[in-house]
């Protein structure tokens, strides 16, 4: 067994250790600073902390006005919205705990939430949000008051339980006006082991748990994080990653109100990269997906630009990946690769930094899921400090952090401060401390498996910990399974090297108990959809892309590509891919293939297309497949086609190396 | 869910418009109430598209009159049309590609800017302060649409569907009381003509707009419209509610083409 233990936490002293309390001291201490930045109509509107004190005080009163008590539950859905934020302090305040659900979650998928939680008072965005409300009322009776942030269509519903939150937060100024003790009250009544918030985990496992995370737990978190990166309150960040999440929750909620920096709303989800660029944020978080998006678009963009301004880009790239990172990193690089560097800094890395809006950025982490080496390096070599984490929902997000100068491409770097981290026989990471949950509400049975006789709480992810103490993370300790020669066999791993190809979107490999390793492959259709026009090769829509034989070729290459790199690893040679198909339909939450947090749910995945499993393993060179699918709107339709399979050139292993 | 219709705000009396010996337009009367969604339908050539040119002036009926809240129009000309508050898209897009989608939603607000040229070439206090006006009126109608994310967008790049909405956009800018649309969801495919539905009718539920449609598709226009008027060979052949029209023989014959 492995034991890693870091330096201690400062504890938070008692005028600060709730967040009511901690939005109470910045009104005091910096009232004037900016707090909550919005774009709204064109122009960014600000709230300076005194008045978002304000706000939160009047929207406090309000709910208790409602009937919101000690303990109760306040339902939350809708984007980033500042008074949404604030709701969550709100209800704080009272001492109830706010849940966060994923706004763009269907009606159904939310009653399991609104009853399991059994919520009273849920606060929403929009029209679209009361509306699946409304639709799954029935099945909630619990749900008494339904608060909406903004007017716009809602003229004509007259439900006596709909409420505007600018009449609640009227209603309750008025109230605290009168009776200013009363809040003050409540507020001192908080604790700093009430639970603050429960996040719902995403259900990559069977049905969602509600996680109980306690002030005390997800201040700690936010202290070491700002301490550990130097945040203050003069950065910003940009908040557009959905508020259920619980990076977002610990970056623009736990760690605004500790370190006191400015929180941006963007004016909505499609405006968030020219948002980001007007903001310029200086601390950026954001899971891999957000920043292979990034990567493809750069990548689509250069290839539709000019020759000279392509050649241009490749060039500078070159010189990056050779010796960008160790620049960033302030190791020692030979004097003519600087200034190839500094040239490129002027040319290509400082104009790319622009567009993505990335200039001012001091430290940016990915967190959600692993990401791929190579879509990492790309981030760090054209001096972006780009930093992995690791943790959960259980653990507020915070279990591992990358020191500054200190970056490994493949481990997530060291124990947070006040975290101690141990690996189980089994390859198991166990972490303990201040962060680790209180409980999954009501569900003493889920809380009792996670957490061991020793107070650790059992992560489920599998890795080890290197000579220089950096934790490095292989898979889902229950998806790391074996070849049928004994080979270990990390299935996540092979699938992120996959996607970092711009031209895969999706995919996933299977090979537990099985001879050898085959992939389902989803196509990006942005990128395969330009690489075709280019190439003036005709297509109708999606299925017709994804079976064109020059799609399949493409993909073929990029997977021959992993082969190779596979091959060198001796750790993993024997997992290269042997078959693939590219699959006829995107994988979408909405069918259950992916969690809302777009994990892949591969034992869902196996079942349902058993048959091109058998396919791949049968040696079949094609096979048949109808898939219902389900549309944005609800109704149900079917795909149909007939898939290729193909067979991919395996290298042979390069020589072991010695461990 | 609308607004409650009101008084009849928009008269035309046995309208004829010929262009030589074509005859577009045959003694057409109908009446467009106030806050009501009015649809004129019928098959190519019917004299649909004539029909919104004579209201909003750009094509002047040989006989009968226009009579807009009660006052008599002989001679309605595009000028007095958008003064009087009618407001108008195009079949076929009639934007300027090379400006962006905020510019060219601006250039509705044109009747509204009161400042001369001069105060506005130097940005005197009364031009800037007017522009910002212009602007938050123009910034509510992009919030309206949702089509903040392509707010500096020219409007050449953009897709047809969206080229459709900003189009929409600009004729609101005018903040008309009758707005005209000729073929809002032609060549859309279904969810972009659900999307343009909805903005059709939010606009006449919130801002309390009469509109006056053309359309082709007749699920949509029977789904929106109030009233609807049907032309063929530039006669009226129809008018009432969807229901009613949709009962009525000429009307079927008319379109399905059956003999007489």
């Amino acid at each position: 067994m492995t034991v890693a233990l870091s330096g201690q936490s400062t504890l938070a002293p008692d005028s600060q250790n709730t967040f009511p309390r901690l939005l109470l001291a910045h009104a005091r201490t910096r009232g004037e600073r900016p707090a909550v930045r919005e774009k709204d109509l064109g122009i960014w509107q600000s709230w300076t902390w005194a008045e978002a004190a304000r706000e939160v005080r009047g929207m406090a009163c309000g709910l208790a006005e409602l009937g919101f008590k000690r303990g109760d539950r306040l339902g939350i859905i809708g984007d980033n919205r500042p008074r949404l934020y604030w709701s969550m302090c709100a209800a704080q305040m009272l001492g109830g705990i706010p849940v966060p659900m994923y706004q763009d979650a269907v009606a159904q998928e939310m009653t399991f939430v609104l009853q399991d939680a059994g919520i009273h008072i849920a606060i929403v965005e929009d029209q679209e949000q009361v509306d699946k409300l409304l639709e799954v009322k029935d099945q909630c009776p619990d749900l008494l008051h339904i608060i909406y942030d903004d007017p716009r269509g809602l003229r004509h519903y007259s439900q006596p339980f709909l409420h505007g939150l600018d009449e609640v937060i009227a209603a309750g100024t008025i109230h605290d006006r009168n009776h200013a003790d009363f809040l003050d009250d409540e507020i001192a009544q908080g604790k700093s082991d009430d639970t603050a918030i429960m996040l719902y985990t995403s259900g990559t496992t069977g049905k969602p748990k509600g996680v109980c995370q306690t002030h005390g737990a997800l201040i700690a978190a936010a202290q070491g994080g700002c301490g550990f990166d130097k945040l203050g309150d003069t950065d910003e960040v940009l908040s557009y990653l959905p508020m259920a999440w619980v990076g977002d929750n610990l970056f623009s909620y736990a760690q605004a109100l500790v370190a006191g920096f400015t929180v941006n709303c963007p004016e909505s989800g499609d405006t968030v990269m020219t948002d980001m660029r007007e903001i310029g944020p200086t601390f950026y978080f954001a899971p891999p997906r957000v920043f292979e998006n990034m990567l493809t678009q750069v990548m689509i963009r250069m290839e539709d630009a000019g020759a000279l301004k392509r050649r241009m880009f490749h060039y500078f790239m070159d010189v990056a990946k050779r010796c960008g990172a160790d620049i960033l990193d302030g190791k020692s690089v030979p004097g003519k690769e600087r200034l190839l560097y500094a040239l490129g800094q002027l040319f290509v890395y400082g104009p790319l930094r622009n567009v993505l809006g990335m200039t001012r950025i001091r430290v940016a982490y990915t967190a959600g899921a692993a990401i791929g080496p190579d879509l990492f390096r790309f981030y760090r070599s054209i001096g972006i400090n780009l930093k992995q984490l690791y943790g959960q929902t259980e653990t507020c997000a915070y279990v591992c952090l990358q020191p500054d100068g200190k970056i490994k491409f493949d481990s997530v770097g060291l124990p947070a401060p006040g975290v101690e981290i141990k690996i189980a026989d089994n390859g198991e990471i166990l972490v303990k401390g201040p962060m680790v949950l209180k409980e999954y509400y009501q569900r003493p049975d889920a809380t009792a498996e996670s957490i061991n006789a020793d107070g650790y709480f059992m992560t489920g992810d599998a890795g080890f910990l290197d000579e220089d103490g950096h934790l490095k993370i292989i898979d889902r300790a229950k998806d790391v399974g074996k070849l049928n020669n004994g080979a270990m066999f990390a299935p996540n791993y092979i699938e992120n090297k996959l996607k970092f190809f711009p031209h895969i979107k999706e995919a996933v490999a299977f090979g537990h108990d099985r001879e050898m390793v085959c992939a389902f492959i989803n196509i990006d259709m942005g990128a395969v959809g330009n690489w075709a026009e280019r190439r003036g090769i005709p297509y109708s829509g999606y299925v017709d892309l994804a079976g064109k034989p020059e799609v399949l070729q493409l993909i073929q290459e990029c997977i021959e590509q992993v082969n190779a790199e596979l091959a060198h690893d001796a750790m993993v040679a024997d997992t290269q891919v042997h078959r693939f198909l590219v699959l006829h339909k995107e994988l979408d939450p909405d069918d259950d293939e992916l969690t809302r947090t777009r994990k892949v749910r591969r034992n869902f995945i196996s079942d349902k297309y058993g048959v091109l499993i058998d396919a791949l393993y049968g040696g079949k060179q094609n096979q048949f497949i109808e898939t219902e699918v389900k549309f944005e709107d609800g109704r149900k339709g079917k795909v149909a086609a007939d898939l290729l399979i193909r067979d991919l050139k395996v290298f042979p292993v390069a020589q072991r190396r010695a461990a | 869910m609308a607004r409650e219709i009101g008084d009849i705000i928009l008269d035309l009396k046995s309208v004829s418009l010929s262009f030589g010996g074509v005859k577009a337009l045959t003694d057409i009367s109908f009446d467009v109430r106030e806050h009501e969604v009015r649809a004129i339908i019928g098959p190519n050539g019917a004299g649909k598209s004539s029909m919104l040119n004579v209201i909003n002036g750009v094509y002047r009926p040989q006989e009968g009159e226009i009579v807009l809240r009660g006052e008599h129009f002989a001679k309605m000309n595009p000028y007095k049309a958008a003064c009087a508050g009618i407001a108008r898209t195009f079949q076929n897009i009639a934007l300027f590609k090379g400006m962006s989608v905020l510019d060219n939603i601006m250039t509705g607000r044109n009747l509204k800017m009161k400042a001369n040229i001069l105060q506005q070439a130097f940005r005197l206090g009364a031009a800037e302060r007017e522009e910002l006006e212009h602007r938050a009126k123009v910034e509510e109608i992009i919030d309206f649409l949702e089509i903040q994310h392509i707010r500096k967008t020219p409007v050449g790049r953009l897709p047809y569907g969206l080229q459709k909405r900003v189009d929409l956009g600009r004729a609101l800018a005018m903040e008309p009381q009758i707005l005209l649309l000729d073929e809002p969801m032609a060549g859309m495919n279904v969810e972009e003509k659900q999307d343009m539905s909805r903005f059709i009718l939010d606009v006449n539920d919130q801002l309390g707009t009469t509109i006056v449609l053309i359309e082709h598709d007749m699920g949509v226009v029977m789904d929106i419209s109030d009233r609807v008027v049907v032309l063929d060979y530039g006669k009226k052949i129809g008018d009432g509610t969807p229901d009613e029209v949709r009962a009525n023989p000429e009307v079927i014959s008319a379109y399905l083409g059956a003999s007489h």
